[in-house]
């Protein structure tokens, strides 16, 4: 437990590092910077010509299908490591069961394939 | 103090903070990066616990995954947050009777909570000890072999979620030209364009 959580030390000192650096860099923004507001560096820059829209608007729902089948492959994904990982151990029976897995997913891609889910119109 | 209790102190801080900040930062897209933050400090709570895989796990399938979804989810609302905010003060009464009555509930379960004798063995004996094997390798050996049904119930989730989620958001716009790949690579160019000699001043 304690070998491991040692591996692990010099993650954290990034981590720590990394959160110093962050704040370090916004304060001295902060602190150091010039700053002299006017309304025309403040408004919203859109290419030269005045902003005429909100940036809340909808997005299109077909985004949200990409990032959900992408979702479902990741965990799958997911699955299958620990198995590669223990693929001495896992026997007959495990490496039939990942296979039935994989086929069930090969089933839903290929629905997804052939409903045209995966092409951008 | 140790530098492992120093380390949880500050994830655990760091965890309920997010947690309430989620909660309480008046912008949707805020309140998604401070659950991206809960996320990552949760992980690091995980690897504290020695279980590196589910750490890894949380990074990789919420932050990277769950997380894009949220902001998705988000953004796709149409937002408005002077409005959200007068209706806000309509619903507060609701909100605080249903927090309320969540609040008994979960008191009730806890007061009435006993754990079994035995069950400290069979979690001891479930997975092999923390030493002997590697994370990673001990949750391998256990799932695909001893939760096989459990294993299989997870695949068929998947494919449910897949086809429900094609259902539901798939819509395909008519009079769309859309590529068709096998007719562009047996085009034949013979049949395709046609050479006509034309004399100088003459029409076709």
């Amino acid at each position: 437990m304690e070998d491991l959580l040692r591996e692990y030390l010099p993650i954290l000192v990034f981590l720590g590092l990394a959160v110093g650096l962050g704040v370090v860099l916004i304060l001295a923004a902060v602190i150091l910077a010039v700053r002299n507001p006017d309304p025309e560096k403040v408004s919203a820059y859109e290419c030269g010509f005045n902003a005429f829209d909100d940036a809340r608007m909808k997005f299109d729902v077909r985004f949200y299908l990409v990032a959900i089948l992408f979702i479902i492959f990741d965990l799958e994904i997911a699955f299958l490591f620990p198995w590669a990982v223990a693929f001495k151990d896992v026997g007959l029976v495990g490496f039939w069961s990942m296979i039935v897995f994989l086929g069930v997913l090969t089933i839903g891609f290929a629905y997804e394939w052939k409903k045209g889910a995966l092409e951008w119109e | 103090m140790t530098l492992t209790a120093f380390a949880f102190y500050v994830f655990a801080i760091t965890v309920v903070t997010s947690g309430l900040f989620v909660v309480v930062s008046k912008n949707p897209v805020h309140s998604v990066l401070w659950l991206i933050l809960s996320f990552l400090s949760s992980a690091g709570l995980f690897v504290l616990l020695g279980a590196e895989f589910v750490a890894m796990l949380l990074v990789i399938v919420y932050v990277g995954a769950v997380a894009v979804l949220f902001l998705f989810v988000v953004m796709m609302l149409d937002v408005d947050f002077a409005e959200l905010k007068a209706e806000m003060a309509k619903y507060v009464p609701l909100a605080l009777l249903i927090g309320v009555v969540l609040l008994m509930q979960l008191g009730m379960v806890l007061g009435t909570w006993t754990s079994s004798e035995a069950a400290m063995d069979l979690r001891g004996a479930v997975a092999p000890a923390i030493e002997g094997t590697h994370n990673t390798a001990a949750l391998g050996r256990l799932i695909y072999d001893d939760y096989i049904y459990l294993f299989q119930a997870a695949g068929l989730i998947l494919l449910v979620a897949m086809i429900g989620a094609i259902v539901l958001t798939l819509r395909h716009r008519p009079n769309i030209k859309r590529q068709n790949v096998m007719a562009q690579m047996h085009r034949d160019p013979a049949k395709a364009m046609e050479l006509k000699d034309m004399k100088p001043g003459q029409g076709l």
